[in-house]
């Protein structure tokens, strides 16, 4: 990934914060800074938005063939999650059994380790869900 | 006046248990169990760190004190497995709790007792009115080699303090015994620890947290019999049970806060999770002796005695959390540590 796009992201990653378009209310994730909707309207207009964590499962699917990353965690769950404001991310659920999740599971963000760039590079730490 | 403010915990929802890994090396489960008084211990999962164990542990500290995390002036996390060798957790804790830039953070190592160190560094800063809240986090992932005595025991867990001028329980006194013992150390660039063997326990462990438990009493002026509650550090489930007794405190005072039978010994985090499930049940009024002892060799000792303000507190409810658990096998266990190269 590289450290300093690591670095940009990390209020995302870590704190979930996103963007609320002050004109329209409406909350982005991943941040914008632009609202689609008010377009120029919204420009200078978009705050920072942290949200609750808290979410319910829309879709997921279970990965079996991973990126070669993520290959020591397979199977693992990936998940649309809404999130209680309104808009969506995708995140892996953890500890939980696979056969356990459903679609209208409540779940809430935790704090884990994603991956690592091999064994002398940074670690990249982030959001994940589990099981409320 | 310093008081704990708030606190968290954190520790994984797996196990393993002691006749897992002793059906693995060959050996007695029941003489094992039985000799360190252990069964059970936890173990991170494959995304655990000691830095998400720390986070989960600070988030919670924050949330149930309601703080304003920007208050938090400086944050120290005790651990003897930081993720880096060179780059500090306490930073990665400080953004994801969001109390970054205005403080001073630091990662700090002295065994077992680094985090209860952080906690006498909190109680300053405070004091000296450098910072208004500080928060010291004892955590570990601990490390072990297969095969090794220490893999019966070695576990994963750390909790949060958050100390600043008032709050549910009071700091009245903190000392510390301190020799240069060598009982158990890592060498730079080595993946387990070692250790004297039985050369830890009398010269090392006992010394250390009996020298300081009775240090801080002559300071306070109490006896045993004053404290409603003990924690001492928790190797396994023996040594604390039996310097207990050393000392003359009884069964009761330290039943509690014990939790080394059901998690193991977190390391750093083995004092403070303790003093957790004791504050998870704490009374107004009621006092509280706890010990850390850190290899190497140190001690610290506070005496702290509960408020009334923890009536209004949402408490950890740590035992809560203990009984979510899911057993692994000792293949799946290796795999979650990392341990295939």
């Amino acid at each position: 990934m590289g450290v300093a796009r690591y670095w940009r992201e990390i209020p995302a990653r870590y704190n979930l914060i996103g963007k609320k378009c002050q004109v329209c209310g409406k909350i982005y994730f991943p941040p914008r800074s632009i609202c689609p909707t008010c377009r120029r309207k919204s420009i200078g207009k978009m705050e920072d938005y942290k949200l609750s964590g808290k979410g319910t499962v829309e879709s997921y699917t279970i990965i079996y063939t991973p990126p070669p990353e993520f290959s020591d965690k397979v199977p693992y769950a990936i998940a649309l999650i809404r999130m209680d404001e309104g808009c969506y991310l995708t995140g892996q659920i953890v500890d939980c059994d696979l056969e356990e999740i459903h679609i209208g599971m409540r779940v809430k963000a935790c704090f884990r380790r994603i991956q690592e760039d091999g064994k002398r590079g940074a670690i990249y730490y982030g959001y994940k869900f589990r099981k409320v | 006046m310093v008081a704990i403010v708030s606190y968290g915990a954190y520790v994984p929802k797996y196990r393993i248990k002691v006749e897992e890994i002793a059906r693995v090396w060959g050996r007695q489960a029941k003489s094992i169990s039985a000799g360190l008084n252990v069964f059970e211990k936890s173990v991170p999962s494959i995304d655990e760190d000691t830095a998400t164990i720390a986070v989960e542990a600070a988030r919670k500290a924050v949330e149930h004190g309601g703080i304003n995390a920007k208050e938090i002036g400086a944050i120290y996390v005790g651990s003897e497995s930081h993720p880096y060798a060179v780059k500090p957790t306490a930073t990665i804790v400080a953004e994801a709790i969001g109390a970054t830039p205005d403080l001073t953070a630091a990662d700090y190592e002295f065994a077992c007792k680094a985090g209860t160190a952080g906690m006498q560094n909190c109680i300053a800063l405070v004091n000296s009115g450098m910072i208004k809240y500080g928060m010291a986090i004892g955590v570990d992932v601990a490390q072990a080699a297969p095969g090794d005595a220490l893999e019966y025991t070695a576990a994963a867990g750390g909790a949060a303090f958050i100390i600043g001028r008032e709050g549910i329980a009071e700091i009245n006194e903190t000392v510390s015994f301190t020799t240069d013992t060598p009982d158990f150390w890592r060498r730079e660039g080595q993946p387990y620890p070692g250790h004297g063997e039985r050369f830890t326990g009398e010269p090392a462990y006992f010394r250390h947290i009996m020298s300081a438990a009775k240090l801080l009493m002559e300071k306070v002026g109490t006896k045993p019999s004053d404290y409603d509650y003990a924690v001492f550090h928790q190797p396994n489930g023996k040594f604390p049970v039996r310097v207990a007794k050393k000392l003359g405190f009884d069964k009761k005072q330290i039943e509690d806060g014990l939790l080394c039978p059901i998690i193991g010994n977190t390391y750093s985090g083995s004092t403070m999770l303790g003093l957790v499930a004791i504050l998870d049940i704490a009374k107004p009024g009621q006092r509280i002796l706890a010990v850390s002892y850190g290899s190497g060799a140190g001690s610290d000792a506070f005496d702290i005695t509960v408020t009334d303000k923890i009536e209004g507190y949402e408490r950890m409810k740590l035992k809560e959390m203990l009984n979510k658990k899911e057993y692994v096998d000792y293949a799946t266990y290796m795999k979650f540590r990392g341990e295939f190269r």
